[in-house]
């Protein structure tokens, strides 16, 4: 008894345990990554996006019945803004579901598919429509690290019946809109509903992105990225100024950094603001007779409109696959279950999530499905897309992404200039 | 008692458990996160050893001195109006609530217990600007003021933040203090009394001399708590607008685990632990040149 009090072995044996302790944490969860076959077949959705989780479960209980049976569908949910977070935790710990929504930042999905954790779902994509295999692309290196679960188009929706009752025509030129803009808010109308309540200021940022499109090129944040321009250069902070002025005006209403996602998409759907920026995943929104109160046959879409001078046009349009999910690449390997699953997937999400949600995936769909008028007019929206865009973070690190997208409340409140924005992005780039 | 501490069997007996856990679950990581300052990556881009630059990178951040200076003016502001507040209900009990005195001490007592996350709602709530106004507003709106965006300025996200970890908090401080008043002989105060002392000279000359260690202990629990605050800021400002309310805690939590460099974010953390234990020594050594004068 007196040798295991000596310090010595004290020592020893504290080491042996902490050892012990640090190994079993790090050890992961080996129902996902083990070499075993998994009980399970798991997805991490994210709160934001209920569309994912309800299509899945859709699947699971018939196209996907047979592959449900042998691993059953487990959906785990986190905050979209600690995605990134609980994504390196668990790609650290190699405790990657099988499926899991892909990082907010491109730049993280591909450092996760670096080392190994992310499958290059290229084998498995025979389903996916040209289009967004090429917007997959472009995000991440030439390789198809997601599947498109969202194939959007983004733009400005506007309420046809407030824009008609006040006299203006659908706008053309950024300053048809502006003015357009002038004489709602001089009606007592909100311009523009926008989230502006920390990540949510998305949607702000959104507007400087394609200002600077429109009126830089295709190619302006492009050439950031590659070091040819900057973002403090005089015409790209013109950019971010032309937002700015908007919000000192009062455009995006009372308060925008107080605003967040579904209070503003809700903002718009009750008939009090006037436009909205919006991809067209909120396609299951507008169709939704239960939040959309002003009817879908109200609710128009704009292409983000040419500014005097610039070089971009209207038909460069803002093209994403939105919240897409990616495959665990050593879960996948290994287990002839998941590989049915996925394979499942690929088959019949672009059918069900269409004919369930109206929503617009890169997977082929089966052309039966009976889809509603604004989905139809969106849908051929896509088919006609001879230019797509990237949105302005897309090629940002995750650092700069982050605030940039928490500024963008501060921009549309008035509350930043458009070269303080600029400069605060450019010292976050890193 | 002598001969069992003398006997180093019963020491490593006693000592031993809790010295273990201790070093598996602070030492450890300590030394871990220490090491990690001299690297750069995150456990998916693996670890690159930088040598000495991310402490060259801590001087040339541009967002580093507005974290600090928040985190300092945090620290300060929420110290002060902990103590000064606890200290004040505190003597409030001793003086003129002996009777009803638990009742209100468990009223005020009652947001130390309540969750940060639920407490920071209340706020948010309170006072909301947009899409509804929040009471606050309300009422200064029915004074007939024009409402207040609270959380779009930094000066007014910090005095929210300020009045609510002070209101969350003062209730212990109060309760802490409380305690050290009770300590102080009676006879010593009605011998005073009798003399023709005021109150104010009571407090003066009485009351905070002999309660001065337990202030002291309070200040010290006080700044090292607010230096290191997180939980309150992040629920209820999420360190916005922008970043005007993002303490080092935060900043460090951000570019570890969101923007995955953990080597940035431990070497801000080793820059918060040099603050909280330069500002502990240079208490310690107030207090004591004190005790020291007083005795002499």
């Amino acid at each position: 008894m007196a040798s295991l009090f000596r310090p010595k072995t004290l020592v020893a044996l504290g080491a042996a345990t902490a050892l012990a302790l640090t190994t079993a944490a790090c050890g992961g969860d080996d129902s996902s990554s083990g070499d075993s076959a998994a009980k399970n077949f798991s997805f991490l959705a994210i709160n934001e996006n209920t569309t994912i989780a309800k299509t899945l479960t859709s699947l699971s209980q018939k196209e996907c019945a047979t592959e449900n049976t042998a691993q059953p569908l487990e959906i785990k949910k986190q905050a979209q803004a600690s995605l990134d977070q609980q994504l390196q935790l668990l790609g650290g710990q190699g405790a990657l579901p099988q499926l899991f929504t892909a990082a907010n930042a491109p730049s993280l999905t591909k450092q996760l598919a670096g080392n190994g954790s992310v499958l290059d779902a290229a084998s498995v994509s025979q389903g996916v429509q040209p289009a967004a295999t090429s917007v997959i692309k472009s995000l991440y290196d030439d390789k198809q690290l997601v599947l498109p679960t969202e194939l959007n188009i983004e733009g400005i929706w506007y309420n046809k019946k407030l824009l008609a009752d006040n006299g203006i025509t659908v706008p053309a030129t950024w300053d048809d809109l502006v003015a357009a803009f002038a004489k709602l808010q001089a009606a007592g109308v909100q311009p523009i509903s926008q989230a502006g309540k920390g990540g949510d200021g998305w949607g702000v940022t959104r507007w400087v992105g394609n200002y600077l499109l429109r009126s830089q090129g295709p190619d302006a944040l492009k050439k950031v990225a590659d070091g040819s321009a900057k973002l403090t250069d005089p015409q790209y902070v013109a950019a971010a100024d032309a937002i700015a002025d908007l919000g000192r005006k009062g455009y995006f209403g009372k308060s925008p950094t107080s605003i967040d996602y579904a209070t503003a998409l809700n903002t718009f759907e009750t008939g009090k603001a006037a436009f909205i920026y919006m991809g067209s995943w909120a396609l299951s929104d507008f169709n939704d007779p239960g939040k959309n109160k002003i009817g879908a046959d109200n609710v128009g879409f704009l292409k983000f409109p040419t500014v005097a001078g610039g070089s971009g046009t209207a038909d460069q349009m803002p093209a994403n696959v939105g919240t897409a999910v990616a495959i665990a690449k050593k879960s996948y390997e290994k287990d002839p279950k998941t590989q049915a699953w996925v394979k499942c997937i690929v088959a019949n999400y672009g059918t069900v999530a269409l004919r369930d949600s109206s929503q617009i995936t890169g997977f082929a769909a089966d052309a039966g499905v009976q889809v509603p008028a604004l989905t139809k007019q969106i849908q051929d929206e896509i088919a006609g897309v001879q230019t797509s865009v990237l949105w302005f973070e897309a090629y940002f690190s995750a650092k700069a992404t982050t605030v940039s997208q928490n500024s963008g409340g501060q921009l549309a409140g008035g509350q930043l200039t458009g070269e303080k924005f600029m400069q605060t992005v450019t010292s976050n780039l890193g | 008692m002598h001969s069992v501490l003398g006997d180093r069997k019963s020491v490593a007996l006693l000592l031993g458990p809790a010295l273990l856990v201790y070093s598996l679950v602070m030492l450890v990581p300590m030394l871990w996160s220490l090491g990690y300052t001299f690297y750069t990556g995150s456990v998916i881009s693996g670890f690159t050893f930088t040598g000495l630059d991310n402490f060259t990178k801590l001087f040339d951040d541009p967002a580093l001195p507005s974290s600090l200076w928040f985190t300092v003016k945090y620290a300060v502001v929420i110290t002060a109006g902990q103590v000064l507040m606890g200290y004040l209900l505190a003597l409030l009990y001793v003086f003129f609530l002996r009777r009803a005195g638990s009742v209100v001490r468990t009223l005020i007592f009652f947001p130390v217990i309540l969750p940060t996350v639920a407490v920071a709602l209340l706020f948010q709530k309170f006072f909301e600007f947009a899409p509804q106004t929040g009471p606050v507003n309300a009422l200064i709106e029915a004074f007939g003021g024009t409402g207040v965006d609270w959380f779009a300025t930094p000066g007014h996200a910090f005095l929210v933040v300020a009045l609510m970890d002070i209101w969350r908090s003062m209730g212990f401080y109060a309760v802490l203090l409380y305690a050290g008043l009770l300590d102080i002989p009676d006879d010593l105060m009605e011998a005073a009394a009798l003399d023709g002392a005021t109150t104010w000279r009571l407090i003066r000359s009485i009351i905070v001399p002999l309660s001065l260690p337990v202030l002291v202990s309070s200040l010290v629990f006080s700044i090292n708590g607010t230096l290191k605050a997180f939980d309150s800021i992040y629920a209820l400002t999420g360190g916005g607008p922008g970043s005007a309310t993002t303490p080092l805690t935060l900043y460090m939590y951000q570019t570890s685990f969101a923007y995955g460099d953990y080597g940035y974010g431990s070497t801000i953390a080793l820059t918060l632990t040099v603050l909280c234990l330069l500002v502990t020594v240079l208490i310690f050594r107030a207090t004591r040149r004190d005790a020291g004068q007083e005795q002499s």
